[in-house]
């Protein structure tokens, strides 16, 4: 499964290389490697909520460093659970 | 209607006839309107340019050729325009009324191939014989001799620009490396770059019916540019006009200063190869030297690739002020990255052609570089982001020193890779730029000013990251 993380200019500005570096770590701590992948992509067109990252076909919006742990749970554990 | 700032009234023309084929072009219907477009352009009744309205409109005629691309036989990006070029009378030196035919006449004794005689108390240059040294200029007391050259060859500092047997301005494609210095200095506006704003009308109309992705990407020296709104308004603008993101070349330039800073490190000598022109003019001038380009692919180039990565059915529109960028997308595989080179006049075209006024918009935000890559639009930048570069992969002085020469101009160029090609320049980089101050003196500029340079130095400052290593972490994905 394939994560993309917005790195346009207003998710950039809200931390997306924290939040990839997040995933980064929480992946290899999961031992997920072989399961999922993290890409870049420029804008997911939801600018105004945060940093966006799209799970599968799913748009997450107004990630951050506080609710990482509860948004990738929900998102990314529940798609693979599925 | 509202008046841009643009430096010139030819610029101005050009605007409106790339503006009327936008508006057509949207509106599908440029065939049948394609005869229409010089009387909107050209409305009458008195004629304001040329000798009458008609051949007015015959030029503009041309000028909508070369807006829907050109002429497909000629392989240049710049072309003349042959009826607008005005056949400038030339014979390069010439003397004036200010001659005092005095005694001494030391322009006879100057002239090494004794092509000026005195007769009549006025001295003749004979310009079969004169090879157009300028000593006699030099020594006349009176400053009685001058240099007349065309503007189009006094602007072609690689020699290209020539006059044919018609008196025409004729470009020799062997040496030109479509700077476009002439297509801006030409009065006339005999001289244009080809556009391809319709492929991006193209891009942008498909877009709109299927969804499919077109990401505009902006040239640092964007912030010297519309200067009548703010940046984040450009942006806006951008987006409105069916952009699905906008991107900084900025972002391509950290990465090229990252990874030329380390070809230069491990080879010890090397050129930049940034500026399509001062490539081309390597080529061109010193095929000897084409060894030490930089194998780094352009900004352009470099960001094109990565952004198809992250998404390879998008497709990529390139902004900014060069006209030499469009012919450097006819190179190589570039075409598969780059997918359109628009400039910054051909942009103001779009958005007028959409009745886009982007004063009135809100702004967005652009951020993807540092301030190293944005400083890359002007002379000296290329240098500062290598230097930086060098410093952050930890190479110590003593493994490698960075001694630079930054050209400002094809001139200093080609002053620096005289040298090298001889062996004897001191300096271990050359950044070459084709343009006086560099790409904020581009001839897609829509102005050219002396405020440009700290408007790109405040727009770096801007720049969320700081370093390079931290603006080109987006490569470090899914490590």
């Amino acid at each position: 499964m394939d994560i993309f993380v917005c790195i346009g200019s207003s998710c950039h500005l809200k931390g997306s290389y924290d939040i990839i570096q997040l995933l980064n770590e929480r992946i290899r701590r999961d031992g997920l490697e072989d399961r999922v992948e993290v890409k870049g992509s420029f804008c997911l067109g939801h600018c105004t909520d945060g940093v966006s990252m799209r799970v599968g076909d799913t748009i997450v919006t107004g990630v951050s460093r506080e609710n990482f742990d509860d948004k990738f749970e929900e998102y990314v554990l529940g798609a693979l659970e599925r | 209607m509202k008046q841009y700032k643009f430096d010139t009234a030819v610029q101005l023309l050009k605007y409106k006839v790339l503006r009327s084929v936008v508006r057509h072009g949207f509106e599908d219907n440029l065939e049948t309107c394609f005869y229409d477009i010089p009387k909107e352009v050209v409305p009458g009744k008195e004629a304001t340019m040329r000798c009458c309205v008609y051949k007015e409109r015959a030029i503009v005629e041309e000028r909508v050729k070369m807006a829907m691309g050109g002429n497909p036989d000629n392989p240049n990006i710049i072309e003349v325009l042959d009826i607008a070029c005005d056949e400038c009378p030339v014979s390069s030196y010439m003397v004036s009324d200010s001659c005092r035919g005095c005694i001494a006449h030391r322009c006879v004794d100057a002239c090494p191939v004794g092509a000026i005689t005195v007769t009549d108390h006025r001295a003749h240059i004979d310009s079969s014989k004169c090879v157009e040294c300028g000593r006699c200029a030099a020594v006349c007391p009176y400053s009685a001799i001058s240099a007349h050259k065309r503007p189009c060859e006094l602007s072609c500092k690689v020699k290209a620009i020539s006059m044919d047997e018609n008196k025409k301005a004729s470009i020799d494609n062997e040496k030109c490396i479509s700077c476009g210095s002439c297509v801006y200095q030409c009065p006339f506006g005999a001289i244009m770059d080809k556009s391809f704003i319709l492929d991006a009308v193209k891009l942008l109309k498909q877009s709109a019916l299927d969804g499919s992705r077109v990401y505009a990407t902006v040239a640092p020296s964007v912030a010297s540019q519309f200067g009548y709104a703010k940046l984040g308004q450009v942006i806006s603008g951008l987006k409105q006009l069916g952009f699905s993101d906008v991107v900084e070349v900025a972002l391509g330039a950290d990465m090229v200063a990252y990874k030329e800073a380390q070809e230069l490190v491990e080879k010890g000598f090397l050129t930049s190869s940034c500026c399509p022109a001062f490539v081309s003019y390597i080529e061109k001038s010193f095929p000897e030297m084409v060894p030490h380009i930089s194998h780094n692919d352009s900004p352009m180039v470099e960001l094109a690739k990565f952004i198809k990565k992250t998404d390879p059915t998008g497709k990529v529109v390139f902004i900014g002020p060069c006209t030499a960028k469009k012919a450097e997308r006819l190179r190589g595989d570039i075409a598969d990255y780059v997918d359109c080179v628009l400039t910054f006049e051909e942009l103001q075209a779009l958005f007028d052609g959409r009745e886009i006024d982007i004063t009135t918009l809100e702004e967005t935000v652009l951020d993807n570089a540092s301030f190293y890559g944005r400083i890359f639009a002007r002379s000296g930048g290329l240098t500062g982001a290598v230097a930086q570069a060098v410093k952050e992969l930890g190479v110590s002085p003593e493994e490698f020193a960075l001694k630079a020469v930054s050209c400002d101009g094809i001139e200093q160029c080609r002053t620096a890779l005289l040298k090298a090609s001889k062996g004897v320049l001191a300096e271990n980089f050359i950044e070459g730029m084709a343009c006086v101050n560099g790409c904020i003196g581009g001839a897609g500029c829509l102005t050219h000013g002396p405020k440009d340079k700290t408007q790109v130095d405040k727009y770096g400052e801007l720049a969320k990251e700081k370093s390079i290593k931290d603006a080109i972490s987006v490569y470090s994905l899914g490590e």
